[in-house]
């Protein structure tokens, strides 16, 4: 529990924050609704009910204003560069932008319930008034508009005794644009749900822009001025402690209360979405641009398991290790942007993705590129954008643990890995690498055989064995391929890949591992990389906490994950 | 596109409006609203609750496995006694249609109408496209078969040499039917009697 918060206190304190201030927000806007002077009146016919719309409003600005900051990709990546100084969990903050937005959107949810619910209560408490004969304050106050000859001093917005709540409702600004808002929200829920957007990403994505429409609703749904109050002049009139119980006698020309006045609120979320609006909308202009930047494919390669590298050149293209690209490729598909983790490393002279095949557009994709005869198609490419691996050489001692294809972005790290040591760099802050690859099938080493191989080579040749260790895991092996193993079990070289680092076979032993790595390095901080599934992170975070000791001295694990 | 099942987030949209539906009647029957008893109409009666148990049980997806909700058997097998109407998605969307109409004449309920409405013309879509409910049914557990891995048991009585010295033996071993002990190439320094009664 230690380990965890030592690990996590910022995301706990930017939680903390965010949730005090909610709080905050709601219980100021509650009591000056609940018990100002200004709605007095209006409070005589809604009750609290005015109040728990008001609060809820309230927080549905504040956090309408906070969803659309953790999706400007190129601002965070922005923020990343330049806080190179900041400190380590400054910068994973960072990674967690996915998991903000979906509480802040649970947020929303929770609050236009409230805000609905209540907006129910003060229609129909609008309605019973105004039909009301009982002659009472409510009543009375409800028919202001038929005495009142000057200005619009109405307080209840439904003005006629035939008028029904629903035809209020969609005849109004503030109600038509709620009914729209609130229907859009559902359906981006609904398509957002976890099951839809793995299976069907293509639903989620175009589902999810009508977010246009949430905030256009959003900005016009003040308009209008159906939550009143008393003007300030009307107040020193007719104070609502003094006169409030006179209200038969407001129309005596004698009696020193007249009739109050009202005055609508004016729309207040505008200026609470307008500055990420702007924001976002200059970040997905700069995505356009830098997509329309013409993209060359140099080579392309289709290797074993149905993985498809290819090795392109932008002008102006540059990148760090384990960054990601999205790509689009308008002849399957104009609209849709796929993430990819680039595996070519920034020194080299062109930038390349591997992808393999797992869904729709990755099979056209690979389809279009087996066909000899017709011409390669285009591309378009926006980014880099940072994740966490840019950190790798930030750690003293690195664990990199990629399964199967997550093996993508430390393939950068291993390849900047080789330039860095041709070019003699000893400015690395790291001393030792351990890389973990865990793969299902044996076609799969194929990909980055050559690289591995040069590695382990260059290695020896300069006299660096123990800064890169490799510990390749075969999950999906059978008798036969063990009992070949075990035949050349004396044998230098591994015969499956051809290294000199043997071939474990079945999943790694983590506890083993990590109480290796602890004892071998009681002094350093650890950094733990994983590109995987879900059940593997837990494991290792679990690992992390475990073996991370109290005392800040001696060896610290930190978990990083890559997300899209 | 082409792999889109829209029966699937038509099933996630028409479940949230039902208890959109349900929450809706709540407050307008327990707020004793004007007409509420189209409220409860919501709740008890038709609505919100048949909806909810008719859309928890997700159908199985085409391709690649599916995720079930926690608990959902218990609805399938209820959803699979009324066969092709519940299989049938254009008997689906009509039903999600006739039954989203009267929640529109109450302003609780209304936003539920609007919502349900959403799922039926999603259903519209997935039944136009051909596609089906198929209840998740879970594979009868296959008994480890005992004895199914053992293989043939060594035909050497102990003391064995160790595996390099086995090796060669091992195919004129198994031409040799390995019914009972074979005396095999090794000398036994000890003399070995098998004592059978």
């Amino acid at each position: 529990m230690a380990n965890c918060l030592l690990n996590h206190w910022l995301s706990v304190l930017v939680l903390v924050m965010w949730l005090g201030l909610n709080v905050f927000l709601f219980v100021n806007a509650f009591l000056s609704y609940e018990k100002g002077d200004k709605y007095y009146y209006t409070r005589e016919i809604l009750g609290s009910a005015l109040a728990w719309a008001r609060a809820s409003a309230r927080c549905l600005n504040f956090n309408s204003m906070l969803i659309l900051f953790p999706m400007c990709r190129n601002l965070l990546s922005f923020l990343r560069g330049t806080c190179s100084f900041c400190r380590r969990t400054l910068r994973k903050q960072l990674d967690h932008n996915l998991t903000f937005h979906k509480l802040v959107a649970y947020m929303i949810c929770l609050h236009t319930a409230i805000h609905i619910v209540a907006h129910l209560f003060n229609f129909e408490r609008y309605d019973r008034s105004r039909q009301s004969t009982d002659g009472s304050l409510a009543s009375v106050l409800s028919s202001l508009s038929h005495q009142e000859k000057e200005g619009d001093s109405w307080l209840n917005p439904m003005q006629t005794t035939n008028m029904t709540v629903i035809y209020m409702t969609l005849t109004s600004i503030p109600g038509f644009t709620g009914v729209i808002i609130t229907i859009v929200l559902v359906l981006m829920v609904t398509s957002s749900m976890e099951f839809i957007r793995r299976s069907y990403f293509e639903v989620f994505w175009y589902t999810h822009h009508i977010f246009i429409i949430y905030f256009i609703g959003l900005g016009i749904h003040g308009i209008g001025g159906i939550v009143r109050g008393q003007t300030e002049e009307s107040i020193k009139e007719n104070h609502p402690y003094r006169c409030a119980e006179f209200f038969e006698k407001w129309d005596d020309h004698d009696f020193h209360c007249k009739s109050p006045q009202f005055e609508g609120n004016s729309a207040e979320s505008w200026k609470w979405i307008l500055a990420p609006g702007v924001l976002y909308f200059f970040e997905r202009i700069l995505r356009l641009y830098r997509s329309q930047q013409q993209v060359m494919i140099t080579k392309v390669v289709m290797h074993p398991s149905k993985v498809l590298e290819l090795q392109m050149i932008k002008r102006g293209f540059s990148m760090e290790v384990g960054q990601y690209i999205f790509v689009n490729c308008p002849s399957i598909s104009y609209l849709e942007w796929h993430p990819f983790t680039l595996t070519s490393a920034p020194e080299e002279d062109f930038f390349s993705i591997h992808v393999r095949a797992a869904g729709d557009w990755t099979e056209n994709l690979i389809k279009a590129f087996e066909q000899q005869n017709s011409p390669i198609p285009k591309i378009e490419v926006d980014g880099p954008f940072g994740t966490a691996s840019e950190d790798v050489f930030q750690y003293e001692v690195a664990m990199l643990i990629g399964a199967g294809i997550g093996v993508t972005p430390f393939a950068s790290i291993l390849k900047s890995i080789w330039y860095k040591f041709q070019h003699a760099d000893h400015n690395l802050k790291t001393q030792t690498i351990y890389f973990y690859w865990i793969c299902r099938e044996t076609g799969a080493f194929a990909w980055f055989n050559d690289l591995l191989a040069s590695l382990e080579q260059e290695m020896e040749e300069s006299g660096k064995v123990g800064f890169l260790n490799f510990r390749l895991f075969l999950t999906g092996w059978d008798n036969n391929i063990a009992g070949h193993a075990a035949l050349n079990f004396d044998k230098a070289t591994d015969i499956l890949t051809g290294l000199k680092h043997k071939t474990f076979f079945g999943r790694p032993m983590w506890d083993k591992e990590f109480s290796t790595i602890a004892t071998i390095h009681p002094k350093s901080v650890v950094g733990v990389f994983l590109c995987g599934p879900q059940a593997l992170e837990k494991c290792l975070r679990k690992c992390c906490h475990q073996y991370s000791s109290l005392d800040p001295r001696k060896t610290q694990f930190y978990f990083n994950k890559e997300n899209f | 596109m082409g792999q889109i099942e829209w029966a699937m987030w038509a099933n996630e949209q028409a479940l949230a409006s039902g208890l959109i539906l349900i929450t809706g009647g709540i407050v307008a029957t327990a707020g004793q609203f004007t007409q509420w008893y189209f409220g409860a109409y919501s709740i008890f009666s038709v609505a919100g609750v048949f909806v909810c148990l008719l859309e928890y049980p997700r159908g199985k997806r085409r391709k690649g496995s599916t995720m079930e909700r926690c608990g959902q058997k218990y609805m399938t097998k209820v959803v699979k006694l009324f066969g092709p109407l519940s299989r049938n998605y254009y008997v689906r969307a009509f039903l999600h249609l006739g039954l989203s109409v009267p929640a529109g004449f109450l302003l609780a309920t209304i936003l539920g109408t609007a919502c349900l409405a959403i799922a039926s013309g999603i259903y519209l879509l997935a039944a136009t496209r051909g596609e089906q409910w198929t209840p998740i049914e879970s594979k009868p557990k296959e008994r480890p078969q005992v004895g199914g891995t053992i293989k043939q048991p060594p035909s050497n009585p102990p003391p064995r040499p160790p595996a390099e010295a086995r090796k060669k033996p091992s195919e004129e071993q198994d031409e040799a039917a390995g019914a009972g002990v074979s005396s095999g190439p090794q000398e036994n320094p000890i003399p070995v009697t098998d004592e059978v009664v």
